[in-house]
This record gives C-alpha cells, structure tokens and sequence, in this order.
C-alpha cells in the first residue's frame, strides 16, 4: 500500500548505506561553527516530514521589562530539535522541516488556532505542535480529528485534557498541574515541612493550581493549615517605588505554617511574598521553589550540551517552554528513528507504545502513559538561581516507575480514550 | 613528577607501599604507573602513583576537562579542554602544558591511533569528529556525525573508527583511511562509550539512558547482544551503564553504572553479568594499568576514584582527587 511505495525499506538503507560527507580540510581553516554544521543537502529520495507550530507570542513588553517572555519563545525550541532531527535524519535519510504559524491576536484565539491548524493539515502536515491554552488545545484536536494528525501540547498544564477531556490524537509534553505539585510536596515531605499556608490569585489557573495543590497535599499527607485569597492586585509588577500596601505586609499575621504556597501562573504578586511574611517562612508554589521541566543551572544528564546548542542558536537562555517545545518536536524525530521510517500512521499509535522512549537530559528515557498521553518525565524543583531537588525523590516508590508517583495514575484516571 | 618523587622514596612511604602491596594480595603488583584523572569542575588533573596510591601531584588545565590519554611512549598527556575548544598538551615530566592542539569546538572524548600519531576527536557540541595531526597540529579532516558525539572507539588494527553520538543514539563507522563514514548502528538511548575486544570482532557500547550495553559484531555491523543489568535495591532508572574496558585475553568486561554506584563485573565470552562492584558515587569512566592487575573508575559525585583488584575483582581502596573527576587514563610505563 501507499506505505511501502512512498517509503523506502530504511532498515535496509541504515545497514548498507555509505554516508559521504566527510571533507578534507586545510590545515588553516579555522574551526567551523555551529551554525553552519548541521545543514547537509537532503539525500534523494529522502521523505520530508513537517512538522507545524502555533503559538501566540507575547505581546511586546513595557520599555523595560527584565523577565519579559522572548518573541520566540517555545518555537525556538522546536527549531533547535528540527535541526537535531535533521542531523540524525542525514544518516536515516529523513529530512523535517517546522511550518510556524504565530497567531496575532486579533481574533478570537481559539477559532484563530482552528483556522491555523485547518490549514496545516489542509496542506498535508499530520504532526501540529501547540503552544496555546487548554480550550485551543482542545478545538483544534477536535477539528482535526480523524485526519490522522498527531497534535502535541506544550503549555496547557490542565488536568482536564489528561481526565475529563482528553482526547486519544493529543499528547501532552508539559507535566501537568497535578505532577508540578507533587514534585513538590514530595519535596516538602523529603524536608518534613507539613503546614503550608495557601495563597491563590483571582485567575482560573491560579484556581486551578490551587485545587492541584490540595490534591497533592492529601497524597503526601501535608497539612494545609490556612488558606487566603490574594487580593492586593500585581504587586510583584509594581515599580520599587510604588508604596506598599500595608494590607499585603500584615496578610501573613497571625497564621501557623512552616511554608507558604503562592498560586500565582501569571506571575502577578507571587514574587512579592517572598521576604514580605511576618514570620520568616521560605515560598513556594508558582514562584520562590518551583516545579518546572527546564532551568539555566540544569547541567547534568547532558543539558549543559543542549543549553550550549539553544544558546548558539537562539542568542539568549533556554525556557521551559523550549524545551517542552523542543521535546515534542524531538517525540516525532526519535519516534521514526525507532521505527525506521517517518510514516505518520506508524509513528502516530507508537508514541503511546512503552517501546517508545525519548531520551531528554532527565537521566531517564520519557515515555508517554497510555492511559492519558502525558509525558512521564522527572520535574526538577528549582529556587530561581539553583537547582533544588529532582522528583521523584528517593524512597516513592511505584511498582511501574516512581515516575509514576508524579501526576495521575491509572487507577485515579478519568480519561477514556475510544 | 611521580618518578621523582618515587627516587626519594622515603622510608614511611615505602612502608606505605609495602602495605598497599599486602593489600593487593596475590597480584603482585610490581610496575609502578601513573594515573591520571581530569577533574571537571576542578580545571585540573590529579596525578597518582599506583605503588602508594598517593595523589602526587595536581596540574591546572583548561577549563572543563573531560577526556584524557597520554601518548604512546607516555612522555605527555593529552587532555580535553572542552570549554576552551582544545585539547592541553602536557610534559607529564614537569605537569606543565606545552601546547595545545586545534581540535574544534568542545572535544570531550578522543582516542589516540595505533601509531600515536593522529587524534580522533569528538566535538560534543558541534556533531562531528575531528582527525588531528598530532605532531603538526594540524586538523586533518572533520566528519560529520550525529547530535553530540562522544564515545570514540579504535579498532585494534587502526583501520575502523567508531564515534557514538548520544542524541542520534548511532554507532558511526568511519573508515579511517578516507574518512568517511561507512555504516550506522542504532543502539539503545544515549550511547556514551564505545570499545572493541581485542580481537577486533565485536564492538561494546554502553547507553546511559537505554541502561544497556549493546555488543556489535563489527564485521556484520549488528547488535548481537543487548547486556541489562538488575541490582537489588537499585531503582532500573539508576543503572546507567558509561565506561567500557575489556581485558585483552577477551575473558572479562567491567563496566561503570553512573549512579548505580556500581561496576558490573561481565563474563565477556557469555554475556552474563557476574557481580557489581560497589565503587564511589556516579562512576563513569575506567581505565586499566597496562599489566591489567588494577582498573581505576571516576566517581564524579563523590570525588573520589576506585581502585579494583582486577584478578581479585574487588575493589580495594578510594583515593580522594578533585572536584567532578571524569576522565582517566594509565601512563603506558
């Protein structure tokens, strides 16, 4: 069938084929860089594979603005494992190519994202990388359904597309709210700190974090001894000058704990509460100790190799978001290197399979779990200067993976795929 | 350095080393070498003499010292500056650096050929291999390979290279007569380390990740083998095996398990996996002393290296070094 006629038998090719690329050199010629090592002409009869990306990026940030989220944020990530996929593609004969689509934000977001990954697919694409909120991820994994397209998810971090609403063609690379706050509380209890104090902003994610949170705690057997609502606006975005509300510095008065817990995914206030508690009591949450997949002090298993790599290309520091970005991009690159061909109806039911693993500087290899596609990864725990801790910590165990004791098992799912 | 200091042998030392020979009972353990050991945050080597198993000597480098292999008749040491893209020359006479080579973007690992005279670099950070004219200090050909090479590995005969990248998850086989490369081998998830036997027929490669040790038949350009490790009371994700050495009579393989914190003993004609050394934190590369009686492992984490009995197979002292020791290699003499 179209399979076989289209592809060519890459097994066969891997194991007799003589790869010419090396040159001679003059003894003078300075040492090339990076930049311009990777691209090689692509073989003939080497099969294409586009792989398409949405986002919508930040809008410009006020005059100055030291935290502000880079124009490329995310899509610089999938660039970097493009150009990795390409480099392993010379000697498998596979070639990848990323469609960018940046949404600008002058219509609705979610039909916006429908309309781009319509497109996409219209033109063939069957791999779509989103970096876009849980009801885009959503819409267009529903627009796209039955098409045989693959659509990665990178920034929505809702439990809800890994329970209620998942979707059996979406695969979700960020952990989700539920293994952000147990890397956490697993790290709370490896330190024997129990009471938190919770703070939740007024937006649906901070709502949301905050729920996770609560899950977290009963699991590890934490103890949530108060919880307050924010309700002194976007102090951390205030100017130094700005005066302090008196409010915010007495909030903290009178309340029992060993840690607070600030629920803050817009980054509004959560870095105001550090210092400013009554009691001195460190932070943690979306803010001061934080769960994430990516930092600039992760050096081992590799990443500084990766670190160096995004920063020669991409001129700044290595975020979250591009290495979630880069790890999807990479899932289908690793995926038909495995398989030995880049044929989307092949790699599309492979990702969920346990042969399937992808290896991405966290010591271990990911898989996706079955039950509800999300990335099974360790979470680093970080302060914003050092690496803190890496979850799983030791002694949680599970009879699969202790990876598994981050985010929701198969007995707790409530996803169901057809 | 360390032959000085062994002519002035004093008399605690060698009582020192009369004892580290009671140790190493049934070894007989008569050559003195020297080790020597890249610390990669430290910026240095730290030389040691295998009769006292004292550190006797700690030379600064460049920064971030990885690999690391002296030269045929010993009189220098080769040592991968990665963060200073060169590789350190170094008279292991006076421990000073002598000259550097060119060897492209961040070496981390090479391996010297059999007439001493080209250096096959891998350049992590760049995708690709660089063959160095030793003496002329001159690069001699690049070779394209995939996405951060490190493992290098030499057939016994010179003739085959094989470079293993740890992002591709591919043994390359580059002919080193053209420089080309001739085949890829896929193995299991981050391939860090690659080694022949010594009668050239099968290649081993470790992957750090995968948790397996691939052996190839280098003539069918195969996985023969995959060699998986279980240790009680050691998470599977832990075990990840990186460095490779293989005595030359092909009877036994040691190989280093990362944070395992273990060295698997290896009968290398049935593949079956005999023992784990307990070794110091995070353990990653290993070198032999030329007799084979003693095979030195790196533990990064605990700065330490291990020093195995190898006849014995146990591990009979640690000796402190520096901060992050990665590399290892034995003075020929």
């Amino acid at each position: 069938m179209q399979v076989s006629t289209r592809f060519p038998p890459l097994l066969a090719l891997l194991v007799t084929l003589g790869i010419p690329w090396s040159r001679p050199v003059a003894a003078q010629e300075p040492a090339r860089s990076a930049q311009d090592a990777a691209p090689e002409p692509a073989a003939t009869g080497a099969t294409e594979t586009r792989i398409g990306f949405i986002y919508r990026p930040e809008s410009a940030p006020s005059s100055y603005d030291a935290e502000a989220a880079p124009e490329d944020e995310g899509v610089a990530g999938a660039r970097m494992a493009i150009k990795d996929n390409n480099t392993t593609g010379r000697f498998t004969k596979q070639t990848y190519a990323l469609d960018e689509i940046a949404l600008d934000g002058t219509k609705d977001g979610t039909t916006a994202a429908v309309e781009a990954a319509r497109d996409l697919v219209g033109r063939g694409l069957k791999f779509l990388v989103l970096a876009l909120p849980a009801d885009a991820v959503l819409a267009v994994a529903d627009a796209v359904k039955g098409e045989g397209v693959t659509v990665f998810n990178v920034a929505a971090p809702d439990d809800r597309l890994r329970g209620a609403d998942c979707r059996a063609n979406v695969f979700h690379v960020i952990p989700s709210r539920a293994m952000q706050t147990d890397a956490l509380a697993q790290f709370f209890t490896l330190m024997r700190w129990r009471k938190m104090f919770l703070i939740t902003g007024p937006q649906d994610g901070d709502r949301l974090y905050a729920e996770a949170f609560k899950n977290s705690a009963r699991k590890f057997n934490l103890k949530i001894t108060a919880e307050k609502p924010w309700t002194f606006g976007p102090l951390a975005k205030a100017r130094g000058d700005t005066p302090t509300r008196s409010e915010a510095m007495v909030f903290t008065r009178g309340v029992d704990y060993d840690l607070a817990i600030v629920a803050d995914e817009a980054n509004d206030w959560g870095d105001y509460v550090p210092f400013r508690t009554v009691d001195p009591r460190p932070v943690a949450g979306t803010q001061g100790l934080i769960a994430t997949t990516w930092h600039p002090t992760l050096e081992t298993w590799g990443a500084a190799q990766a670190q160096n790599r995004f920063r020669r290309q991409a001129g700044r520091l290595m975020r979250p978001l591009d290495y979630q970005a880069w790890a999807a991009v990479r899932s289908v690159g690793e995926a038909a290197t495995q398989k030995k061909t880049a044929d989307p109806a092949v790699l599309a039911p492979y990702f969920a399979d346990p042969a399937f693993s992808l290896p991405a500087y966290k010591g271990v290899s990911l898989t996706y779990r079955p039950w509800d596609h999300q990335l099974r990864q360790p979470v680093i725990v970080v302060q914003p200067k050092a690496m803190v801790s890496v979850a799983p910590e030791q002694g949680f165990t599970h009879q699969r993976t202790p990876l598994d004791t981050l985010g929701i098992d198969l007995p707790e799912t409530v996803c169901k795929f057809p | 350095m360390s032959r000085g200091f062994r002519a002035n042998v004093s008399g605690s030392v060698a009582a020192l080393a009369l004892l580290a020979a009671a140790t190493l009972a049934g070894t007989g353990s008569a050559r003195a070498y020297t080790v020597y050991v890249t610390n990669e945050k430290g910026n240095s080597v730290s030389v040691i003499d295998t009769e006292t198993f004292a550190v006797t000597g700690t030379w600064k480098v460049g920064r971030r010292p990885r690999g690391v292999t002296t030269s045929k008749d010993g009189k220098e040491l080769f040592v991968c500056a990665s963060d200073d893209d060169r590789i350190d020359v170094l008279d292991t006479a006076t421990g000073k650096v002598v000259r550097s080579l060119r060897s492209g973007p961040d070496p981390e690992q090479f391996i010297l050929g059999p007439d001493g005279k080209l250096l096959y670099v891998a350049n992590e950070d760049d995708s690709q291999v660089t063959v160095i004219d030793v003496e002329k200090n001159k690069v001699m050909a690049e070779v394209p390979v995939g996405v951060e090479p490190e493992g290098m590995g030499l057939s016994p005969d010179g003739k085959v290279l094989v470079n293993t990248s740890e992002t591709t998850n591919m043994a390359h086989f580059i002919d080193t007569t053209t420089f080309q490369v001739i085949d890829n081998v896929l193995v299991d998830a981050r391939p860090r380390f690659a080694e022949f036997t010594a009668d050239g027929k099968f290649l081993w490669v470790s992957a750090e990740v995968g948790g397996t040790v691939s052996v190839i038949d280098v003539a069918a350009r195969r996985v023969v083998k995959k060699i998986t490790f279980k240790i009680p009371s050691v998470n599977d994700e832990a075990i990840q095996p990186v460095g490779i050495r293989i005595t030359k009579d092909g009877a036994k393989a040691f190989v280093a398990l990362g944070p395992a914190n273990r060295i698997a003993v290896i009968d290398a004609k049935t593949y079956a996996v005999e023992k784990y050394l307990p070794v110091g934190q995070r353990v990653w590369q290993l070198a032999f002393t030329p007799d084979q009686k003693l095979l030195f492992s790196t533990n990064g984490s605990s700065n330490d290296i291990s020093v195995v009995d190898v006849a014995a197979e146990k591990v009979v002292k640690s000796i402190p070094v520096g901060l992050l020791p990665w590399g290892v290699a034995v003075s020929p003499n």
